[in-house]
């Protein structure tokens, strides 16, 4: 690893954009440039062919106004797009924060801690179908295992978890962190093994240690990152089908859809592809800013990893 | 000096209460940890281990009385309801996950070496490219795609699946080679040059070594994202040709289902990618420790 020092050793600073690179080597010539083209041409033929042709596809479905009125006179649509905000609102600031909070537990170099990271990260391999279907049981009512436990151990009688807006929308939130949130706790383990150990030392000599030590040491290095995957996980989850579509189905009534399950719904079950596609496209002024905020922090200021 | 005598048991008494206190709340914090990372698992288990079909209750007993592997072999030997075709699907989703893996592994390094360490101008197009793809969430385009891959002649089959799948992997494997890729020094390239090196042996005998922790990383991320996916196998592929994701989720809302193998076909569902993840778990370690500064 001593080659990567250089790099290391001004900073945990590394960037996508590369800084680094040799004046006068900018423009290639001959055959240099002939394969870095062709080397790029399959992406490329990748972005037109699956990306800009369904882009445009589905903003030329999406055209009609008359769409997105009929949107909000449908009965679910609101409800969902609130559900959508809460979902998505919930799920990735919690799972950000404590996956955030437990890489710092993770750093730990216990050989029981270790093996707990082993069990820990098993969510994330376990199929989101699969882990949809045994939340959906666990939660199923009276004989479900979380409420049986709560009877047992507790004494409690557990709600019925399906029959409430509320406790659906929760059930599904639980089950979506449960699912994503080993998978940000690795890349923030990730995140806080780049921090230089001296940088710690001398901040100990300062007296920073604990809660002190996180707050004004380690989230400032980790700040940028954490911004980044927080955006990066807005988008995906607002995307999230599997879990909603499994854990409480979207029920009762509808209420707990969100955007994804809702504009399935329109599309496949009633037969109106254009309305789901309205569904869905009506995040757009939500996404596309986060976007170029994503834009911005990955290619003009440099990534803080 | 007696004092000075008390003051420094006490201070080493509190200390020593302290890191006690510390041992006592992180051991607390592993428990919970692994109770919350276990528990839905453990319900899988419970389930398919019931010696009846039709049974997803707790019956109270911390694991059952007469644990059966009836659900495994029902899967197994394809004896079980609904699961008739289970190693067809399985074959399906394996092919699925490994050309998604192998497509994505491909074409993000390619792109991601011409552009990082071949100085092409405009190369930050590419990481604007993608993450332009994520602008509009993979599930929200499932209409257009549907229609899309109906007009390239891929319908009900496996490769519009791996098409959508490696589409919506590519963009993170991107931005993983990039950062990676910063930390490879330039004067390695450059020496190879002098030595006469093409652009094609960089990026066999350079490039592909030295990045492999993080294309084991990228190859964990495409494997799982195919993994995961259950809406574009339920869209794109027809009844007759299905994945084992999709077949999973169109049981459970039958009541006539058998739950106890169909939890069976979950779990074996699960060991490819712990399998891969387990074969792969020191370059993924490695990509991860790679900021460690050490002596």
């Amino acid at each position: 690893m001593s080659s990567t020092q250089p790099v290391l050793a001004a900073g945990p600073r590394l960037s996508v954009k590369g800084p680094r690179r040799p004046p006068g080597h900018r423009h290639l010539r001959g055959s240099d440039f002939r394969w870095s083209i062709a080397f790029v041409v399959p992406y490329a033929a990748v972005f037109v062919a699956f990306v800009i042709y369904p882009f445009g596809y589905a903003l030329w479905m999406a055209s009609k106004p008359s769409l997105y009125a009929d949107l909000i006179a449908d009965r679910s649509y609101l409800p969902a797009v609130v559900n959508t905000l809460l979902f998505v609102g919930l799920g990735v600031n919690v799972k950000m924060f404590l996956a955030l909070l437990l890489s710092g537990f993770f750093m730990h170099r216990r050989w029981w801690i270790r093996a707990l990271l082993a069990v820990y990260i098993l969510p994330w391999v376990i199929a989101a179908a699969q882990a949809g279907i045994s939340f959906h049981w666990m939660l199923i009512g009276e004989q479900g295992l979380i409420d049986r436990l709560l009877s047992e151990l507790l004494g409690i009688d557990g709600p019925n978890w399906f029959n409430n807006r509320w406790l659906g929308l929760g059930s599904n939130i639980i089950a979506y962190i449960w699912k994503w949130m080993p998978f940000w706790t690795v890349i923030f383990l990730a995140g806080r093994m780049t921090i230089p150990r001296d940088i710690y030392d001398s901040a100990e000599i300062d007296g920073a240690t604990g809660i002190r030590r996180f707050v004004h040491v380690t989230f400032p290095l980790l700040a940028n990152l954490y911004l980044i995957c927080t955006l990066l996980s807005s988008l995906w989850t607002l995307g999230d089908f599997t879990t909603v579509y499994l854990v409480s189905g979207g029920g009762p009534y509808h209420s707990t859809e969100v955007l994804a399950t809702l504009g399935f719904g329109y599309a496949f079950d009633t037969a109106k592809p254009a309305l789901g596609v309205a569904a869905v496209m009506s995040a757009l002024p939500v996404l596309i800013p986060i976007v170029i905020v994503l834009m911005r922090r990955l290619q003009i200021s440099e990534v803080q990893l | 000096m007696s004092i000075a005598l008390t003051f420094g048991r006490l201070a080493r008494r509190r200390y020593r209460l302290r890191r006690v206190l510390t041992e006592a709340g992180s051991v607390m914090l592993g428990v919970v940890l692994l109770i919350w990372s276990l528990l839905p698992v453990y319900n899988m288990l419970l389930i398919a281990l019931d010696p009846e079909e039709g049974e997803i209750e707790f019956d109270g007993n911390i694991w059952p009385p007469e644990p059966s592997l009836e659900g495994f072999r029902g899967v197994v030997t394809q004896e079980a309801r609904y699961l008739e075709d289970f190693w067809h699907q399985f074959g399906n989703s394996l092919y699925i996950g490994l050309l998604t893996m192998v497509l994505t592994v491909l074409i993000g390094s390619l792109a991601s070496f011409a552009v990082s360490r071949m100085r092409l101008s405009k190369g930050s197009l590419l990481t604007n490219a993608a993450l332009l793809s994520y602008a509009i969430p993979a599930s929200f385009l499932i209409v257009p795609y549907y229609r899309i891959m109906h007009g390239y002649g891929l319908s009900n089959n496996l490769w519009a699946v791996i098409a959508a799948d490696v589409t919506f992997a590519i963009p993170f494997a991107i931005l993983m080679l990039q950062l990676y890729a910063r930390l490879i020094p330039f004067e390695l390239d450059d020496a190879a040059r002098v030595d006469g090196a093409s652009a094609v042996q960089l990026y066999l005998q350079i490039y592909l070594p030295l990045m492999t922790p993080a294309l084991a990383v990228v190859s964990v991320y495409a494997l799982l994202l195919a993994w995961n996916d259950y809406l574009y196998q339920a869209v794109l592929l027809s009844v007759r040709n299905m994945t084992v994701s999709v077949t999973q989720g169109q049981l459970f809302a039958d009541v006539d289902a058998p739950y106890n193998a169909m939890m069976a076909a979950g779990i074996i569902y699960v060991l490819p990618p712990i399998a891969l993840l387990f074969a792969l778990r020191r370059y993924v370690a490695a990509a991860l420790t790679i900021g460690e500064v050490k002596g």
